[in-house]
């Protein structure tokens, strides 16, 4: 094909879902002149699975989006269904909120919000290649023909690259919800030499909320109105639950029939190659892996205000619809179910991520991103996250500025990026919160405290934001000193406490010391001192935590600075380990392959050994004396 | 950064016997863990505020208890040899001394220095060259190829079965938090509180043990530092040559025969126990320069001895020199032997027992007289309680590990009544000090047991 030159850009993102969409949007917030390109105008930001955002750990990740400058709190705030605040009584640190979206509005304020984003240019077109010189990228081309100079690339491609879907017997090349797939891409990845591998996931039915007897399933309303909590630190406006959701189970009568027709199931039957997620297991692969459990649970959630249909979470299957149909009719409430649109498996293309750095860019194609799904991710909020690192990081490439790494430490962000590129994976990825060792530190309250700083110092966060986070953290600072410097005495804490059902001890002493007590909280202890002044329900529940946490944060924080010392140890692009003396087999093979970029990352991959480690620390010393000019 | 650097510390002499061992601590603590473990003589010395390149005179503390003399150098950084803040302590020699003061510094805070970890810090504080650092490398990768083949040998076999044990049933527990945590709105079954500080409790018991048998393992292995004493002639070398198994000393009927120290290292019978014998010159007032100079190294050796096997001849009556001998023995692992239990007996032995953690009357020429001995040592060493075939930790690096894993669990047990996050972090670390017991990477299993454990996930 004559290709034909279109215009030019500073970074070009490929695909508008939820992580092109961060990235785009960050690129462009940096003052790059950005091109987002989506095969389909109308499903920017689409939801093809739960309409719902969060969830343990996802919903940490969301808030460091949101306190990085990212959109995704803002808009699902603004299309709040309901929400439920997670784990509460298992500890302030997982503390995880979870809302309901109404899945439509949600793509069309998301897409408005682009559309009004200064340097951002959204064209509906297909990406089929990228231009590359001299291992650098320098453009992309379209399945119409045109060419685009480019800076930088980010691919955000989720499951339509390659995308195939299977439905029992039958299957056909597809992107989500009826979009076409991205069938030339993989192969101009493959021959830049990216490594290519395929994943697989799924997704339950959508169906008619008429035909659901709601009478026989238990209802899950929204917390309590007065606790409802904004995802963003911005959102303002109250929030108010507009829905339920409902709990269905499934029985022995689900499982035989699934048991009847497994032969069925592309899984199973061997038509799919891809690698499913073993977080989000089928129907099938529940009832096939733990035969013993005689009902699984289903989630039964609205799309949205103004739609009928409604998500069957928990079901997720591949299997023919015929045998979808006779499945989920044996559940109790559901006799009569009308399918709407059947579930799905599909397969996509995606990269090994251990062939990016830690700033998301590929190390062997100067200049192109990953972020979401094609790294090997799954869950709106992950591909979130990072495409707003691969968007910073792509304006910053274009725009010869320092590029941005988030250790470990500083946030679930920093975590997942770290895995992925220190580990690899095997399956699609999920977050979880027990993936992160500082997970006392890197809570969803203290979102903005750890990272809007960074966000500022990089063009991300507006004054409207620097100057609510500056306020916020001033009005804390005046509470913890006011609650270290206000006592209270024995009876004071005596009646309120009794009348709260907690031990109030035998003395008394400072609000703070107070507040370490079990049980005590920080809205007992403003019934007695008066609450402190422009203290919101989330400032609060920072300070108790804080202050009730104080040990074991500490304990963390003197961990992390130990390991910020190999943190801070570079490990240069060029160091050679091929003549590094007692390293193990193995240890050498992987440091080859994932090149860490600092010692502590070195540490980290699977199969280097503290010794090893001993090793490289020596042999770094010796090789930064050798390059040291000699004659200065 | 620096002040966030670990106090590491090691016996800086060869292994061995020696007139003194040297033990180095370096590091940001090494002034207050130092004053922690090592009291002055002259109580208006601080040791914190020792000047560098001083020194000061004492004792260490082992649980409160004062210990060997010690003499106490100090450098102040950056002037020393790692460019860091060093304490070096200097007890006498022999390891049961050494190995005392170790353990009362990593009680106090210090960790043990990896392998050429002194080395790494001068390097890295600038206070090597280029040319040093290389070969240093090269010590270190042989230490290491070596230190890890001895690791390997010790981990098969029961130590590493029971440490699989204990991980086990903690990375079950973590794993079903995790699950429990991450899927909050799934069929996780509930985890009781009681269940959880049932279960920490427990394997911090397994721990306990591991942790207490250590002093004793350590016995087993290394042997422990065991003198005869008594009155000139009343078969002290015919005991050392009943436990050596052959004759090792001078043994003649003239009073005065051994004149100096002998040092013998025997394995007793099949109990696994190795006794570093010393035999010492007989204790009585003497005007022969070189025997006063023998009695002075016996009262010596009795005082830092582990064991002391006091031999007295039933056959002849009490004595000052044998009071005062049993006076010494005063609360020490001391035995009381009455010999020549085949001759006339009279020698008053309610006496002198009492002075003794216990007794026995025995003629070293009866048929069975070094069973009974044995039996009796095992006993006053506290070894009977330990099967020389249960797990034991083998090494001070796993016996700071199983430390850290205990004092985890300890926090997971107070943090159960904040929350379950804390709770989880505090596994996580016991954890990691197990698998860093074994050299391996916890947090993949964490991972792999929830989804192999529960049925979870949307």
């Amino acid at each position: 094909m004559e290709y034909h030159k279109l215009g030019s850009y500073d970074v070009v993102v490929i695909g508008a879902g939820h992580a092109g969409i961060e990235a785009a949007h960050a690129a462009a917030r940096l003052g790059a002149r950005t091109a987002l390109f989506t095969i389909s105008l109308d499903f920017i930001a689409n939801m093809p699975c739960n309409p719902s955002i969060g969830g343990t750990a996802k919903g940490h990740l969301v808030r460091e989006v949101d306190a990085l400058g990212g959109l995704m709190g803002i808009m699902a705030d603004k299309t709040f269904l309901q929400s439920r605040m997670l784990n509460r009584g298992k500890g302030p640190a997982v503390h995880s909120l979870r809302v309901q979206t109404d899945r439509k509005q949600y793509h069309m304020a998301m897409k408005e919000a682009l559309e009004k984003t200064p340097n951002l240019y959204i064209h509906q077109g297909e990406i089929t290649g990228l231009e590359r010189k001299e291992g650098r990228v320098t453009g992309v081309y379209t399945q119409l023909g045109g060419y685009y100079e480019a800076g930088a690339v980010v691919i955000a491609t989720g499951t339509s690259l390659g995308g195939k879907i299977f439905v029992g017997e039958a299957n056909y090349e597809s992107g989500p919800d009826g979009q076409h797939a991205a069938t030339a891409l993989t192969r101009d990845l493959m021959e830049a030499g990216l490594p290519i591998r395929r994943f697989k996931t799924g997704t339950p039915a959508r169906v008619h909320r008429r035909s659901i007897d709601f009478s026989k399933l238990t209802v899950q309303p929204g917390d309590p109105e007065e606790e409802l909590q904004p995802f963003s630190f911005m959102t303002d406006f109250p929030l108010h639950n507009k829905v339920d959701c409902y709990i269905a189970y499934t029985n022995p009568r689900t499982h035989d029939i699934i048991r009847a027709n497994i032969h069925r199931s592309p899984l199973y039957g061997g038509m799919i190659q891809g690698v499913g997620p073993r977080y989000c297991p089928s129907i099938e692969d529940k009832v096939m892996r733990f035969g013993e459990k005689d009902r699984h649970q289903i989630f039964v959630e609205p799309c949205g205000e103004n739609t009928e249909e409604m998500y069957l979470q928990g079901m997720s299957s591949s299997l023919p619809e015929d045998v979808q149909n006779a499945m989920y009719r044996t559940i109790e409430g559901l006799e009569h179910l009308e399918l709407m649109r059947p579930a799905y498996a599909i397969e996509y293309d995606c990269v090994d991520p251990t062939a990016m750095k830690a700033t998301l860019e590929m190390k062997d194609l100067s200049g192109v991103y990953g972020a979401g799904q094609f790294n090997g991710t799954s869950g709106y909020e992950e591909a979130a996250a990072q495409g707003l690192l691969a968007g910073i990081n792509a304006a910053c490439h274009a725009l010869g500025r320092k590029e941005l790494i988030l250790p470990r430490h500083t946030s679930y962000l920093g975590t997942l990026v770290d895995d992925l590129v220190t580990k690899g994976v095997l399956d699609p990825y999920r977050m979880m919160t027990s993936r992160s060792e500082y997970r006392l530190t890197l809570r969803q309250d203290n979102a903005d405290d750890r990272l809007t700083p960074i966000g500022r110092e990089y063009g991300l966060v507006d004054d409207a934001r620097w100057e609510r986070f500056t306020a916020a953290k001033a009005a804390k600072e005046k509470e913890l000193s006011r609650l270290e410097n206000t006592s209270i005495k024995a009876a004071q804490l005596r009646q309120v406490a009794l009348e709260e059902g907690v031990d109030p001890g035998e003395t008394g002493g400072t609000a703070a010391q107070i507040l370490r007590r079990p049980g005590v909280t920080y809205a007992m202890v403003a019934r007695i001192i008066g609450p402190g002044e422009g203290i919101t329900p989330m400032l609060a529940q920072k300070i108790e935590t804080e202050i009730k946490y104080a040990g074991y944060i500490q304990r963390q924080q003197r961990t992390i600075r130990e390991v910020a010392r190999h943190e801070n140890t570079p490990i240069p692009e060029e160091f050679s380990y091929a003549n590094l003396q007692g390293l193990t087999l193995e240890a050498r093979e992987k440091l080859e392959k994932i090149r860490p970029a600092t010692l502590a990352q070195a540490g980290r991959i699977p199969g280097v050994s503290p010794s090893d480690l001993a090793q490289l620390s020596l042999a770094l010393l010796t090789w930064k004396k050798e390059e040291e000019p000699h004659d200065r | 950064m620096k002040e966030f650097t670990k106090t590491i510390c090691a016996i800086a002499t060869p292994p061995g016997e020696g007139g003194i061992a040297v033990i180095r601590m370096s590091g940001p603590q090494a002034y207050p863990i130092a004053a922690k473990v090592f009291r002055p003589i002259n109580p208006d010395k601080k040791v914190e505020q020792a000047k560098g390149y001083t020194a000061l005179f004492g004792h260490y503390l082992l649980e409160g208890r004062p210990m060997d003399q010690t003499v106490a150098l100090f450098y102040r950084a950056p002037h020393s040899y790692t460019g860091e803040d060093v304490v070096e302590l200097s007890v006498h020699g022999g390891s049961a001394m050494a190995q005392g003061l170790m353990e009362a510094l990593l009680t106090a805070g210090a960790s043990p220095a990896g392998a050429g970890e002194f080395t790494r810090r001068a390097l890295e504080n600038g206070k090597m060259d280029l040319a040093q650092a290389e070969s240093v490398m090269e010590v270190i990768s042989a230490a290491g190829r070596q230190g890890a083949a001895l690791a390997g040998a010790a981990l098969e076999g029961t130590l590493s079965r029971k440490i699989d044990e204990i991980t086990g049933v903690l990375l079950a527990l973590r794993g079903h938090l995790a699950a429990w945590v991450d899927y909050p709105e799934e069929d996780v079954p509930e985890l009781e509180e009681e269940t959880l500080i049932h279960t920490l409790e427990t394997q911090k018991g397994e721990l306990d043990r591991l942790i207490r048998d250590y002093q004793g393992g350590a016995i087993l292995r290394q042997g422990v530092d065991a003198v005869i004493v008594g009155r000139p002639n009343v078969g002290k070398s015919t005991l050392l040559n009943l436990l050596a198994g052959y004759d090792r000393a001078i043994v003649t009927p003239i009073a005065g025969t051994t004149r100096d120290l002998v040092e013998e290292k025997v394995m007793l019978g099949s109990s696994g126990i190795r006794l570093n014998l010393f035999d010492t010159a007989g204790i009585h007032e003497t005007q022969d320069l070189v025997e006063a100079e023998g009695i002075r190294r016996s009262y010596l050796k009795l005082e830092q001895a582990g064991l002391i096997l006091a031999v007295f001849d039933l056959s002849r009556e009490l004595t000052g020199e044998d009071l005062e001998l049993a006076r010494r023995c005063q609360g020490r692992p001391a035995i009381a032997i009455f010999n020549k239990e085949d001759l006339d007996p009279r020698l008053d032995t309610e006496i002198l027992g009492q002075y003794f953690k216990a007794a026995l009357p025995v003629s070293f020429h009866q048929e069975g007289a070094l069973e009974l001995v044995t039996d009796l040592i095992r006993r006053v060493l506290g070894l009977t309680r330990i099967d020389p075939y249960a797990a034991a930790l083998t090494s001070r690096r796993q016996l700071e590990s199983a430390l850290r894993a205990r004092e985890a669990l300890e926090e997971g047990m107070n943090a159960a009544a904040l929350g379950l996050d804390a709770v989880s972090v505090c596994l996580d670390d016991a954890l990691e000090a197990l698998y860093d017991l074994k050299g391996e990477n916890p947090t993949a299993d964490v991972i792999e047991e929830v989804f192999s454990k529960f049925c979870v996930g949307k």
